[in-house]
């Protein structure tokens, strides 16, 4: 019998439902149910958009953007070695490519000013755009890559969301990254992939999900120290449908179950392959809502 | 007209008979005449009913149909267990489907998550008798005890219904198996798991051809599963499969020998009005079935019934509603995994009527032509044999009428989840827990 009483619809709550529904099923007579488990985490993913969209928009309010930029500017000292890495796959996507990357950056430039019913449009420029980014500029520059891990970590905020397309005006929004703590400025929208309609702006963004992910994967194996090698493990049983449940499970294990969603089924975000593919508006519009990072941090949190 | 009463307000649960798990009905078929009638448990065991023949000249008269009763009785599949894996293997049979009958024997598929197993069911009535070298029990006779040699002869005997297992097609899968679907040639049938489907020849049990494969290179970029897949009903190169993203693809064999790229897709867009954070859920397709003419699909998600044209791609030819007051509820209903459960759907034999299950021992039938729905109850308090069923209501809003029950009272546990039309007439089998009901529609029995 259902109560009454409604359960809470709140985003923390649902997170916490499904993580304790993945957790039984791994105790489950039969094996793991592949397919409860995908529609489990589709449930996790909303909740966690749900649950970012109202922090990041708490943050906003609650942020002064001087002090955290002397927060951002500490952070972009440490980490070197980031930079060069994601500035050499760069450097192998867009270098090698200039003359595509600019055509392609070009034809769908005036795709994007079409109007009114481009709103599936904008952001599908804006998707494909980075990807054919010239790269030099980006790959130099220090900030652009966190400003990507940023950005990509926004939720797109509503004043950018559905603004038309020409329309460039966004709001100044201040975002947190929860993994890194970097906090940066979104000016008008073009650091933040929904809004990106304009190459220039997005060189500057220099958005790439995918290199966005590897950034957070890099952080998660760092940072979670009890099992450096403990995602590989579980992406080698993932592929196996086996799943067996040999390990005893207790609430440590539950943020390595955590990691494992953080870079597991990603392919609930869309991957850059598919980007590449799919340039309707729908799947992009899509790929930017879900297109969160970290939450290793905000779940463990909680 | 059956007894007026109201639903009982007193929970009677204590007194309700303990039911084991194994005995919960799991599949619920009917073979292509409609004479035998298959269900599948949790406990691996396989029920065979049988329709009793009237005599030709009552029965067409009257209007009466035989009742089914039990036939045969076996254990399809037993609890395994994958040593490799370290992973139990459940003996529930997922899904039963007949053979066309060759012969006198009669046979079907069973599966569990993991194997196949075709069984032959065949009559014995008669035994040899008069062997000279046995008795009758069977134990050999002293040879010095032989006197003379008789030819043995057959001798009618009490009927006797033997069922023996003919081929086991194992290993074909790793994920869940759940569908199985006999080819209208005859000769092949396949069986889908979550990601891949495979067709196999009935005869050969150590090769299958996988036909269908949407496993991702890497399992981080699964996005959706295969729920259901079915042959088409005469052309034996077409197949659909569902997905929990709630598309249809219809493939042909004929393309390619890997179907992984689909003749046609069909998908309603989703409306973004009701997007919640359980609109994946309730959008993941839990039964597809072609309709008997071959021209129509019928789907179930979980708060809708669909018919779709093949000839049409971009939606649903028809929508019904089965308890769309459920959608109020969805966190509810996430939160004890009823959610989860997977209602099947069934056409009757002309395409006309549509009929799925729901909660609550409710049931629901959908007339294509009027586009008016019923509910219907398979409870057997309120249905005494040979009453006529009543319909019942639940109660949304309005003027409330007796009988109606409140969303709230509606229990959850007593969810029907299977069900069977016969192929020619209108007679249903509904699985309700561990009760199986048939019913049938007495009216217009003459005119079928």
């Amino acid at each position: 019998m259902i109560n009454t009483m409604e359960c809470a619809v709140d985003a923390q709550s649902l997170i916490s439902i499904s993580l304790r529904k993945i957790h039984n099923s791994r105790t489950q007579r039969g094996g793991i149910k592949l397919h409860k488990n995908l529609l489990v985490s589709y449930v996790l993913r909303n909740a966690r958009q749900v649950y970012m969209n109202e922090k990041y928009a708490e943050i906003y309010r609650m942020q002064q953007y001087e002090e955290v930029m002397t927060v951002c500017n500490e952070i972009q000292e440490l980490n070197p070695l980031d930079l060069v890495e994601d500035c050499e796959e760069q450097t192998g996507d867009c270098c090698g490519s200039a003359n595509e990357s600019a055509s392609l950056c070009g034809a769908l430039l005036p795709v994007s000013h079409q109007a009114p019913a481009v709103q599936h449009l904008q952001p599908s420029s804006a998707c494909s755009v980075p990807l054919a980014l010239q790269s030099e500029e980006v790959c130099k520059a220090p900030e652009p890559s966190f400003y990507r891990s940023c950005c990509a970590e926004a939720y797109p905020v509503s004043n950018c969301d559905f603004s038309p397309v020409n329309n460039m005006h966004c709001n100044k929004t201040t975002v947190l990254d929860l993994d890194t703590h970097v906090v940066t400025t979104v000016e008008n929208g073009y650091l933040h992939q929904d809004c990106c309609a304009s190459l220039q702006q997005c060189c500057q963004g220099a958005q790439s999900p995918a290199k966005k992910r590897k950034l957070d994967f890099g952080y998660y194996v760092s940072e979670i120290e009890e099992v450096p090698d403990f995602t590989p493990c579980k992406r080698a049983k993932f592929e196996d449908s086996s799943y067996a449940s040999t390990e005893p499970l207790d609430t440590s294990n539950i943020s390595n179950l955590i990691s494992i969603f953080g870079s597991g089924f990603t392919g609930l975000v869309s991957r850059q392959a598919d980007l590449e593919q799919a340039l309707n508006g729908q799947f992009c519009s899509k790929q930017a809502l879900a297109s969160l990072g970290a939450w290793t941090r905000a779940i463990v949190a909680f | 007209m059956g007894e007026d009463g109201e639903s009982p307000k007193i929970n009677h649960s204590f007194l309700r008979d303990y039911v084991t798990e194994a005995d919960v009905i799991s599949t619920v078929e009917f073979n292509q005449t409609g004479d035998l009638l298959a269900t599948g448990d949790k406990g691996g065991r396989v029920v065979i009913f049988q329709r009793e023949t009237e005599p030709k000249g009552e029965s067409e008269e009257l209007g009466e149909s035989g009742e089914y009763n039990v036939y045969s009785t076996f254990q399809s599949h037993e609890p395994d267990f994958d040593y490799l894996k370290s992973l139990e293997i459940e003996e529930k049979i997922n899904k039963i489907r007949w053979l066309p009958q060759q012969n006198a024997a009669h046979f079907l598929l069973s599966t569990n998550d993991k194997t196949i197993k075709l069984w032959k069911v065949s009559e014995r009535d008669k035994r040899p008798e008069g062997y000279n070298l046995k008795d009758e029990e069977g134990r050999i006779k002293d040879i010095s005890t032989v006197t003379s040699l008789r030819v043995p002869v057959l001798k009618p005997t009490d009927l006797m219904v033997e069922v023996r297992p003919r081929r086991i097609f194992a290993n074909g899968h790793t994920y869940h198996v759940n569908s199985i679907s006999v080819n209208s040639d005859g000769e092949t049938y396949l069986s889908a798991d979550d990601l891949r489907i495979n067709m196999w020849h009935l005869d050969i049990t150590d090769r299958s051809f996988n036909i269908v494969d949407i496993k991702p290179a890497n399992m981080e970029d699964l996005t959706e599963v295969i729920t259901a897949a079915e042959f088409h009903p005469h052309h034996c190169h077409l197949f659909v499969y569902s997905s929990s993203k709630g598309t249809l693809r219809l493939c042909d064999m004929r393309e390619s020998a890997l179907c992984d790229k689909h003749s046609k897709i069909f998908e309603e867009p989703e409306d973004p009005g009701n997007r919640s954070f359980f609109s994946e859920i309730i959008s993941s397709v839990s039964d597809v079935k072609f309709s008997h003419s071959g021209r129509y699909l019928l789907t179930r998600d979980y708060l809708t019934v669909k018919v779709w044209d093949l000839n049409m791609e971009k939606g649903p030819v028809e929508t019904y509603q089965v308890h769309e007051y459920l959608r109020s509820k969805l966190c509810s209903l996430y939160e004890n995994d009823c959610i989860f459960d997977k209602f099947e759907c069934v056409w009757n034999s002309t395409d006309s009527v549509i009929m799925t299950g729901a909660y609550n021992s409710f049931f629901r039938m959908f007339d294509r032509e009027t586009g008016r729905g019923v509910t219907l109850e398979a409870w057997r308090e309120s249905s005494k044999p040979r009453a006529v069923l009543r319909t019942r209501r639940v109660y949304t809003g309005g003027r409330r009428r007796r009988g109606d029950v409140g969303v709230d009272s509606l229990d959850f546990t007593k969810k029907i989840l299977h069900m069977a039309w016969h192929p020619a007439e209108n007679i249903i089998a509904i699985a309700a827990t561990n009760n199986l009901y048939i019913f049938q529609d007495r009216v217009n029995a003459e005119n079928q």
